[in-house]
């Protein structure tokens, strides 16, 4: 198949629904049947507002039934319109025109049209709103209508990336006047619509008659989503047939699932890394010696082989990861090497380190024995580090962000400006390092408005490098997402990787075979 | 008669004030666990003015003491205050809409299923522990008695999720006839709802039959040297009878105790078995309740679990005194 680039659809993203057309399926796709889901991330906190999503069962439930958002991340990683059938930026990529598509209507009969979107995007800056994708939104600084089923959005500073970060989880579109009802009872435009909702418990969704989707997904008449937050319940349910596909499978048990016959492990590698992120502004962090000796003081293969059993890759202290489209895999590896890990402490002054590493399991699963080993694999290199156990309760309040070197993850995200104006750039709250590079700060600004996809595959290229051999965090590897399904469900062959679950999107892209 | 009543007054304020100390217990417990349900909620997103806004919203600024008194007044009035979990925070909506789920009606429907599995379950464990006890000390020292000891006493012994999956096991996985999840659900036929709660009901059950059975069938042994039984025996009475119509009458106060103990703890003791079956009662909702600080939840289920204790050990007094003739009419 011919590989078009993400990029050259960015700027006329008409060829989008040509091209959604054209994916044509390996395997002939049928309606009917009742999904039934097995999901962890469940809590009894959960709504259908989705500026307060950050867990799985919400995102699968929203992001990926009731809801659409402006543009999609197709399975295979383009960028396809959902809401938007197309857009057009201008040369400086400041602005943004999006097509609506017309003949959509929301779950409770509106019609969809410009300022739906408007209100939407709106919810994001509100006064005191809390939301995750507020930085996204905040750069815009005009939205127009044009007509009913045209926008003009007007950025503070040109970004290339725009529709993209419209993909985002977040930023859903909910019928404008009728927003608080909408969170209420969850009405969107999606392919399925709510027929029940009991929060952390059990969320029941129907297939909508028609919709703007059918041919291409939405093959289930109706979705049962159960919260089973117990790893061995949630295993034991696909294995005893009482759901058809479960999420996070458990690594440990994985071997025995992987043996039975009736059920298929789904595996891919994503963006989501674990991560050791250092205050740069402390000592001993402060000195760039002593952060290039921790980064080679510890043994990565180690870690995915133990801490991961195998389901995950090295990473090379590079917050970019294979999902990402500008990934520079060819970066010298900070390999395991306590004879310069040493060398680089003497010439950094000093004669062995004794430090403080804080972790609890809920930075990522598996983080204490993960510092543990880290532990064992300095101690060759004189590095002395003291695991200092935190409790899970208040970890990302208490630890992370305050203690000088502490455990972390990041579920990545779809672009590489995204990832690095969330926790590289200098200033930004989630800067957990505090690193400062002006080299770093000035590729970041011109990347992010660069068009020329060549251009800016070289720029981000150069951060990458920065990050990976200057930066604060020592990102030893990426973790899979591992879901498994019985084998009575089927889907074209290509899964997403951007989140768990084919991105989230298994509602709609599945089918019972 | 008069005695009775005094008993049961006594026993409700006594009652009254053991749920008040527990109410302090557990709030003094859930605020001093590390971090708050603003932080809980937020994550890795808990920015300062985010968990001030949200600590703001929820009255959780204000100091302890001042949230107790509030949060007590409003019990004593029969309001146990919102649920944090479905709180509409104005920071996050932006306009606060006032809507509210207050912990009563999160509380109500798992309440509800909880006492349906309750119920399930105490039908199928007390006759079956009474029926076995009673056989138990007919056929004493028999190999059937040695059997069933050993049987409940394992059962007891192993811890319940241990049970859960050896259950599981046999009964799902092994030979399908059973569902692994109780995902119960409103609307649902009351024979779905049977077939659902199977499993976890024979799960409890062999978790509580040994403690009623074994004393079924000491308190009838115990009682088989006395002198009327004797009689009995003297003027001919088969052994069952003996036992069912001369023994049992005066063994149930210890029974009807044991029982009670045992029902209370079907009600505040199902918190693995509901995780493990996800069976939506009131202990899972307990602990996702803890997980993210919910206070006025936790308060309220201390509450249910607390008074559901004191309610049954006073049943249990109140029969054993109706139960005997001594103790009904006091010299």
């Amino acid at each position: 198949m011919t590989r078009i680039s993400r990029r050259g659809l960015l700027k006329t993203g008409a060829a989008a629904g040509v091209l959604a057309a054209s994916g044509l399926p390996l395997r002939a796709q049928q309606r009917g049947g009742t999904l039934r889901l097995g999901l962890a991330g469940a809590n009894t906190s959960d709504s259908w507002d989705s500026r307060t999503h950050s867990d799985s069962y919400m995102i699968m439930a929203a992001h990926g039934a009731v809801f659409d958002c402006l543009t999609e991340v197709a399975a295979n990683g383009e960028l396809v319109g959902e809401l938007a059938e197309s857009w057009e930026a201008s040369a400086d990529a400041v602005t943004w025109t999006f097509k609506l598509r017309q003949g959509v209507t929301f779950h409770n009969g509106k019609a969809f049209g410009a300022d739906d979107v408007l209100d939407s995007l709106q919810m994001h800056t509100a006064e005191g709103a809390k939301s995750a994708a507020k930085p996204i939104v905040e750069n815009i600084a005009e939205m127009k209508k044009i007509n009913d089923h045209e926008v003009e959005f007007t950025l503070k500073a040109g970004n290339a990336d725009f529709p993209f970060l419209l993909s985002d989880y977040h930023i859903c579109i909910y019928p404008s006047g009728q927003i608080e009802e909408a969170i209420a009872q969850g009405i969107g435009t999606g392919l399925y619509k709510v027929e029940s909702f009991d929060p952390g418990v059990r969320t029941l969704l129907s297939r909508v008659d028609s919709h703007y989707k059918d041919g291409k997904s939405g093959w289930f008449d109706s979705v049962e989503m159960i919260a089973i937050n117990d790893s061995s319940a949630r295993m034991n349910a696909l294995m005893t047939g009482q759901v058809d596909a479960v999420n996070r499978v458990d690594f440990k048990t994985e071997p025995l699932m992987r043996a039975n016959p009736m059920i298929n492990i789904f595996e891919v590698t994503g963006n989501q890394h674990f991560t050791f992120p250092m205050l740069t502004n402390v000592d001993p962090f402060t000195n760039l010696k002593v952060r290039q000796a921790l980064k080679h003081a510890v043994d990565r293969q180690e870690l995915v082989d133990k801490i991961l059993l195998g389901h995950g890759a090295v990473a090379n202290d590079n917050p970019i990861g294979p999902a990402n489209q500008y990934f520079a895999d060819d970066i010298e590896m900070n390999d395991y090497d306590p004879d310069k890990a040493a060398a680089l402490l003497k010439e950094a002054g000093l004669d062995g380190l004794s430090i403080d590493l804080s972790a609890a399991n809920a930075a990522f699963p598996g983080a204490v024995d993960a510092s543990q080993l880290y532990q064992a694999s300095a101690k060759a290199a004189g590095i002395n580090i003291n695991v200092v156990q935190e409790p899970d309760d208040g970890y990302w309040s208490n630890v992370w962000l305050k203690k000088p070197w502490c455990a972390c993850y990041w579920s990545g995200r779809a672009t590489e400006d995204w990832m690095f104006s969330t926790a590289y750039e200098s200033g930004v709250p989630w800067n957990d390092t505090g690193w400062e590079n002006a080299r770093f700060q000035e590729l970041l600004l011109t990347a992010r408005a660069e068009l020329d996809s060549d251009k800016r595959r070289e720029q981000y290229r150069e951060m990458q490098m920065l990050v990976s051999k200057e930066g604060g965090t020592v990102i030893p590897m990426y973790a899979n997402f591992v879901d498994a399904h019985s084998n009575k469900l089927t889907n074209s062959g290509i899964i997403g990787n951007v989140f768990q679950m084919d991105s989230s999107r298994m509602i709609e892209r599945w089918w019972f075979a | 008669m008069h005695s009775v009543i005094r008993i049961i007054l006594q026993r409700l304020a006594l009652g009254l004030l053991t749920l008040f100390v527990v109410s302090v217990v557990i709030f003094t417990a859930v605020n001093m666990l590390p971090g708050d349900f603003a932080q809980a909620i937020l994550g890795q997103g808990a920015t300062p003015e985010a968990v001030d806004a949200i600590r703001k919203d929820l009255g959780l600024d204000q100091p302890p003491v001042t949230r107790y008194f509030q949060w007590l007044g409003g019990a004593l009035q029969g309001d146990l205050g919102n649920s944090f979990a479905q709180a509409n925070f104005a920071s996050f909506v932006g306009a606060d809409s006032g809507v509210r789920t207050t912990v009563a009606q999160q509380i109500a429907p798992r309440f509800a299923n909880t006492m349906f599995l309750a119920a399930v379950t105490a039908c199928i464990a007390v006759p079956v522990s009474l029926v076995l006890g009673i056989l138990a000390a007919l056929f004493r020292n028999s190999v059937f008695d040695r059997a069933t000891n050993v049987t409940t006493l394992t059962s007891i012994s192993s811890p319940e999720f241990f049970l859960a999956y050896v259950l599981i096991l046999f009964l799902a996985v092994l030979n399908p006839m059973l569902p692994s999840l109780s995902n119960i659900f409103e609307g649902m036929s009351f024979g779905e709802r049977l077939e659902k709660t199977l499993l976890p009901a024979l799960t409890l059950t062999l978790v509580v039959t040994a403690h009623m059975m074994r004393m079924t069938r000491a308190a009838i042994i115990n009682l088989l040297a006395s002198p009327y039984i004797e009689m009995a025996r003297l003027k001919g009475l088969s052994p069952m009878r003996v036992i069912v119509k001369h023994a049992l009458p005066n063994a149930l106060a210890p029974i009807i105790n044991v029982i009670a103990l045992n029902l209370a703890y079907l009600i505040t003791g199902v918190v693995v078995v509901e995780v493990v079956f996800v069976y939506p009662g009131i202990g899972q909702l307990f602990v996702d309740s803890v997980k993210i600080r919910d206070i006025p939840v936790v308060q309220a289920c201390c509450l249910i679990f607390a008074a559901a204790y004191i309610l049954l050990n006073l049943l249990a007094d109140i029969l054993s005194i109706l139960s005997n003739p001594r103790l009904r009419h006091p010299k």
